[in-house]
C-alpha cells in the first residue's frame, strides 16, 4: 500500500527536522520526506494540512493485562487504546499472570499483539523468576523470545548481593534492567506521600527516602556491575536530582517519569478519591516542579503513561482496598501536551520525551522519522481538542481526566504504513 | 385588625384561672410556660397573681410532629422542670394556640416526666384555628385572622404582639 | 506549609445543615457550636426518668462496625434508642468482606431494607466519605471512626467535656498527649479545638509518633511531659496499643510511661483545676496513673454520659438535614 501524506509540519526530533513537507510511504516504510520517489503512485492519500507529523510515541509503561487480568483489560483493547493515544511502539511490563519469565509468555504476547495490529509490542521481561526478586530469570532466553530489557516492577531485589549478581548476568548480555526503585521496609504499607495531606487524611506514607534511598543503592550496583539501566516512574525531585548527578559523573542511565506525576500532586487525594491511588505515589509540589524541570533538561528523557487499567470494582472501595493505577495511554498525546500548552516545553522538545527519548533509553527501533525506517507515524492536530473519554478503547475507565478537555487531538496513527487508529 | 394589649388581658386571665382552680379544688398548682412565648405570658401571670414560687420550662422540640418536613429546631435548649410531674396538678401555660400540635407536644413531653393529676391549659391568644381536639380552660383574647396572617409575641420587656404575614415560600419573615 | 483546610459540601446540605458527619475539618464554628448545644439538651433527656424522646421514631439506624468496638457501638445503640429510633448492628469483620460480598454491596444490601441512617466504623482511612459519596449519599452517614482519619463524635463529646467544665475555650490551653500519629481522636480533636477557638493546643509525644506535618493543625509541638503539661487547664491522654512497640516506634510500655505518663507529679505542673480526659479504654500504668484516672480531676466517665449525648445529637441533626435535603431537591421538581 502507498500511502501520501500531505502538508503536514514534520517534526523529527531525532534529526531537527521540523518543516511542513510531504511524507511518502511504501511497503511499510518511510520511503521519502518532501520530494516523491520516482513513479510514486498512491494508493491512498491523507490530507495532512494544519496537522503535526511526528515519530508514533513510544511508551515505556503500558500494562496490557494479557495474559491473566481479563477484567482489567485485553492485548486487543489495550493496545487500540494506545493507537488512539498516538503509540505505535510500546513495552509491557511483566507483572501477567503467569509472570513474564518463560518465553511462552513473551511469545504469547507477541502473538497477540500481532494478531490485533494496533501497535508495536515489545515485551519486558522478570529479572527475577515470578518477579520474587531471588532466582535469576532466564534473561537470554527471553530476549530470544522478544523480551527487550528487564525489570522487577516494585518488587524488590531485598538482598542486596542478589541483585549486584543479576545486574552482571545482565551486563554479561549487554541487557538493559529497568529498575523501579523503592526500598520495600521504608514503604511498607504505604498509601500515599508521606506528606501533610497523607497525615491529614490518615493514610499511612511512604516517605520520600523509599525512593532515594533505593536509587542510591542502585546506582552504585549500577556503576559496580557496569549494567545497562533505565531507572523508570521517578516521583520525587530528589530522585531526579541523583540521577543527573550520576549522568554528570559520567553513568550512562537513563530516566522515565509518569506522565500523570508531571501534572498532579498528592493534594489530589483530599477528598480520598481513588482515581489518584498510584504506586509509587503522587508526591509533592515541590517535588513536581523538579520533576519537571528534570524534563525540561532532559536528565528524564522518557515520558511515558505508566497505563494501568481497572476494572470498575477496584476502584470502588475505601481508599486502602482499592488498588493502585491511573489508565492513560489513550491520552498520552492530548494530556502530554498540556505541558506545552503551559510553557514547559517547546513541540520537538515535548515529542522528543514521546518518541525519540524512549526509544534511545531501550535502544529500540522506533521513535524516529527517517527515510528507510518503518513508518510509524502519528499525525495530529494542534488546534483542535480531546474530550478525554469519548470513544474509550481501554477496559480500564480509571482516569481523573474522563471528561475533561485536553489539547490536541490523535487523527491517524500509523503502524509499519498502515492506519491502525483514526479518530 | 387592631391587636390587643398583652398586658391589659393579663387581670381578666389571672381572675378566670382562680375560678378555674378553685371551682376544681387545687390548692397546689405547678405553673409551666412553653418555651419562649408561653414563659414570658406565665411569668408575667404569676406577677399579675401575686405569686413568686418556681416556674416550669418546656422546650417541645424533641416532641414536635414535623420533624420529617422541618427538621430539628436550630435552637433547641433543654427543659427545666424543677418540680416533680407525678400526681401533680399542672397549669400549663403557652402564648398561642393555634392548630394545637404544640400543646400536644408538650403533653406527649410532660407524660415522658410522669403522670399528672391534671393539666389546666391556660392561652393568651385562641385563633380559632384548631387542627386537634385541643381545649384551652382559659384565654385571654379570641382573634381570626387570614390564611397568610400570624401573630408574634415578643418579650418578656416591652411585652407586645405583632402581625406578620407569611412569604411566598409559606415561612413567616 | 499551607494548610489543608478542604471544604466539605459533602457533609453539608444546600442550606449549610448537617447531613451526614464524617469529619470535623471544613464545619464551621457556628455549626459545632450547635451541635454542643443540641447535645445539652439531650443531657437533659437523659437526666429524666423517661430517658426517650420520640425525633426518630419509626426510623432504623444500622450501626456497621467493619472495626470491632463495644463502647462506641453500645453508646450508638444507646443514643438512637433513646430517639425512639428502631436499631440494628452489624459486626462485619473485613475478612468476611473479602472473601465476597464488597462494603459496596453490603451496603447497598442494607439500604435497600430500608435503613435510614448508618453509623460506620472501618479500618480504612476514608471509608465513611467513600460510603457517602459512592454507596448511599442519600441516607445519613455517621462516621464512628475510620482508620487514622476522624472520630468526629469523640472529637465532639471531648468538647463538650471542655465546655462543661471550663465555660468556653477562649482563654485555654490544653494538650494531648501520647500517639499522634495512629490516633483519629487526636486529629478530631486538634481540629474541633482549632474551630472553636482554643488559643493553645499542645501535643506531647516523642518523634516516632507524631504524624508528619503536625504544624498544619496549629498546634505547638512537645516532646517533653514537664514543659507541654505547665499551666495547661486541660489533658487529653490517648491510649498506647501494643503493637507501637514490636513496629520500633517505642522501646517498650515502660519507658514511654516513663517519658510520658500522666501521673499524679506530672499533673500537679498543670492547674490545680485542669481536667483529665481520656477517650477509653485506658492502659493503667502505661499511659495513666490509677490514682489520676480515678482521682477528683479525671472527667474520663462523665466522656461516657456526654458521648450518648452528642451522638443523639448528631443523628438527629443528620437525618434533619438530609430530610431538609430531600424537601429541597422535591421543591426543586415541581
Amino acid at each position: 500500500m502507498r500511502t501520501r501524506i500531505l502538508g503536514a509540519r514534520v517534526i523529527d526530533p531525532s534529526s531537527g527536522l521540523d518543516q511542513v513537507a510531504d511524507l511518502y510511504v511504501e511497503g511499510g516504510k518511510l520511503s521519502a520526506i518532501g520530494q516523491a520517489p520516482a513513479g510514486f503512485e498512491a494508493d491512498q492519500t491523507l490530507d495532512a494540512q494544519g496537522l503535526i507529523a511526528a515519530p508514533g510515541l513510544v511508551d515505556l509503561s503500558v500494562a496490557l493485562r494479557e495474559p491473566g487480568y481479563s477484567r482489567k483489560g485485553s492485548i486487543a483493547s489495550e493496545t487500540l487504546a494506545a493507537a488512539a493515544g498516538g503509540v505505535t511502539s510500546l513495552c509491557c511490563p511483566p507483572i501477567t499472570k503467569p509472570v513474564l519469565d518463560t518465553s511462552a509468555v513473551a511469545e504469547l504476547i507477541l502473538d497477540r499483539a500481532r494478531e490485533a495490529g494496533h501497535t508495536k509490542v515489545f515485551p519486558i521481561g522478570a529479572l527475577s523468576k515470578g518477579l520474587d526478586g531471588e532466582q535469576l530469570a532466564e534473561l537470554v532466553a527471553l530476549r530470544d523470545a522478544g523480551c527487550v530489557a528487564f525489570g522487577n516492577g516494585l518488587n524488590n531485589f531485598r538482598n542486596a548481593r542478589t541483585l549486584r549478581r543479576a545486574l552482571e548476568y545482565a551486563a554479561t548480555f549487554d541487557l538493559t534492567v529497568i529498575f523501579h526503585s523503592q526500598d520495600h521496609d521504608l514503604a511498607e504499607g504505604g498509601l500515599a506521600h508521606e506528606g501533610a495531606t497523607a497525615s491529614f487524611l490518615g493514610l499511612s506514607g511512604i516517605p520520600e527516602t523509599a525512593e532515594t534511598v533505593a536509587l542510591a543503592r542502585d546506582l552504585l550496583l549500577v556503576e559496580q556491575s557496569g549494567v545497562r539501566a533505565h531507572f523508570s516512574q521517578l516521583t520525587s525531585a530528589r530522585g531526579a536530582q541523583l540521577i543527573a548527578d550520576a549522568q554528570a559523573r559520567g553513568l550512562p542511565v537513563t530516566a522515565d517519569v509518569a506522565l500523570y506525576q508531571l501534572i498532579l500532586t498528592d493534594e489530589a487525594l483530599i477528598d480520598f478519591s481513588s482515581l489518584y491511588h498510584v504506586q509509587p505515589p503522587l508526591r509533592t509540589r515541590a517535588d513536581r516542579e523538579g520533576l519537571r524541570e528534570a524534563v525540561k533538561s532532559g536528565v528524564i528523557s522518557a515520558i511515558s503513561s505508566h497505563h494501568q487499567p481497572h476494572e470498575r470494582d477496584a476502584k470502588l472501595a475505601p481508599f486502602g482496598e482499592t488498588e493502585p493505577g491511573m489508565s492513560g495511554v489513550q491520552l498520552l498525546l492530548p494530556l502530554a501536551m498540556t505541558l506545552v500548552q503551559d510553557g514547559l516545553l517547546d513541540l520537538p522538545t515535548l515529542l522528543a520525551r514521546l518518541s525519540s527519548g524512549p526509544a534511545e533509553a531501550l535502544r529500540l527501533p522506533a521513535g524516529k522519522l527517517q527515510v528507510g525506517g518503518a513508518a510509524d507515524i502519528l499525525l495530529f492536530d494542534p488546534q483542535a481538542s480531546t474530550v478525554a473519554g469519548d470513544s474509550w478503547h481501554s477496559k480500564g475507565r480509571n482516569s481523573p481526566f474522563l471528561g475533561h478537555c485536553l489539547p490536541a487531538q490523535v487523527r491517524y496513527t500509523l503502524v509499519d504504513g498502515h492506519v491502525s487508529f483514526k479518530a | 385588625m387592631s391587636l390587643p394589649n398583652p398586658a391589659e388581658l393579663l387581670p381578666q386571665m389571672a381572675s378566670s384561672l382562680i375560678s378555674h382552680l378553685n371551682r376544681r379544688q387545687i390548692a397546689e398548682p405547678r405553673f409551666i410556660g412553653i418555651r419562649t412565648g408561653g414563659v414570658w405570658v406565665a411569668q408575667a401571670l404569676l406577677e399579675q397573681l401575686g405569686r413568686d414560687e418556681p416556674l416550669g420550662i418546656l422546650d417541645v422540640s424533641f416532641y414536635r410532629d414535623d420533624f420529617s418536613q422541618n427538621g430539628l429546631h436550630p435552637q433547641v435548649q433543654p427543659s427545666e422542670l424543677p418540680f416533680e410531674i407525678e400526681g401533680q396538678h399542672l397549669v400549663l401555660i403557652d402564648d398561642v394556640l393555634m392548630s394545637g400540635r404544640t400543646i400536644r407536644a408538650a403533653l406527649n413531653e410532660l407524660f415522658d416526666y410522669g403522670r399528672p393529676a391534671s393539666v389546666t391549659l391556660v392561652s393568651l391568644l385562641d385563633l380559632d384555628a384548631r387542627e386537634l381536639p385541643v381545649r384551652p380552660d382559659v384565654v385571654g383574647a379570641t382573634l381570626s385572622l387570614a390564611a397568610d396572617q400570624r401573630v408574634k409575641l415578643s418579650g418578656p420587656a416591652p411585652f407586645t404582639l405583632e402581625l406578620q404575614t407569611l412569604s411566598d415560600q409559606g415561612r413567616a419573615q | 506549609m499551607t494548610p489543608i483546610d478542604a471544604k466539605r459540601p459533602l457533609q453539608l446540605n444546600d442550606q449549610g445543615q448537617l447531613r451526614h458527619f464524617l469529619s470535623l475539618d471544613g464545619l464551621p464554628r457556628e455549626l459545632l457550636t450547635e451541635i454542643l448545644d443540641t447535645a445539652d439538651s439531650f443531657l437533659e433527656v437523659g437526666a429524666r426518668a423517661v430517658k426517650k424522646v420520640p425525633l426518630l421514631r419509626g426510623k432504623t439506624v444500622c450501626n456497621v462496625f467493619f472495626e470491632n468496638s463495644t463502647r462506641t457501638r453500645t453508646t450508638f445503640e444507646l443514643a438512637a434508642q433513646r430517639l425512639s429510633a428502631d436499631v440494628i448492628s452489624l459486626n462485619v469483620s473485613t475478612s468476611s468482606t473479602s472473601k465476597g460480598e464488597t462494603l459496596f454491596d453490603t451496603l447497598r444490601n442494607l439500604e435497600a431494607m430500608a435503613a435510614d441512617i448508618f453509623v460506620v466504623r472501618h479500618a480504612d482511612s476514608g471509608a465513611a466519605h467513600f460510603i457517602a459519596e459512592h454507596v448511599c449519599p442519600n441516607l445519613a452517614i455517621i462516621n464512628g471512626g475510620d482508620g487514622r482519619h476522624a472520630h468526629p463524635t469523640q472529637g465532639m463529646l471531648d468538647m463538650l467535656t471542655i465546655r462543661r467544665h471550663k465555660g468556653s475555650f477562649e482563654n485555654l490551653s490544653v494538650a494531648i498527649v501520647g500517639d499522634i500519629l495512629h490516633s483519629r481522636v487526636a486529629r478530631s480533636n486538634m481540629l474541633a479545638l482549632k474551630t472553636l477557638g482554643c488559643p493553645d493546643i499542645r501535643v506531647i509525644a516523642p518523634k516516632t509518633l507524631l504524624p508528619v506535618g503536625i504544624e498544619q493543625y496549629g498546634v505547638t509541638v512537645y516532646s517533653d511531659m514537664a514543659a507541654g503539661l505547665k499551666d495547661v487547664d486541660v489533658v487529653i491522654m490517648l491510649r498506647l496499643q501494643r503493637e507501637r512497640m514490636t513496629g520500633g516506634l517505642l522501646p517498650s510500655e515502660g519507658e514511654f510511661y516513663r517519658l510520658f505518663g500522666l501521673t499524679e507529679q506530672r499533673l500537679a505542673l498543670a492547674k490545680p483545676d485542669a481536667l483529665v480526659m481520656h477517650p477509653g479504654p485506658i492502659n493503667r500504668g502505661v499511659e495513666i496513673e490509677s490514682a489520676v484516672a480515678d482521682g477528683p480531676q479525671s472527667v474520663i466517665l462523665n466522656q461516657v454520659t456526654y458521648g450518648i449525648a452528642i451522638r443523639m445529637a448528631v443523628l438527629s441533626m443528620a437525618m434533619s438535614g438530609q430530610n431538609a435535603q430531600r424537601q429541597l431537591n422535591s421543591e426543586e421538581h415541581n
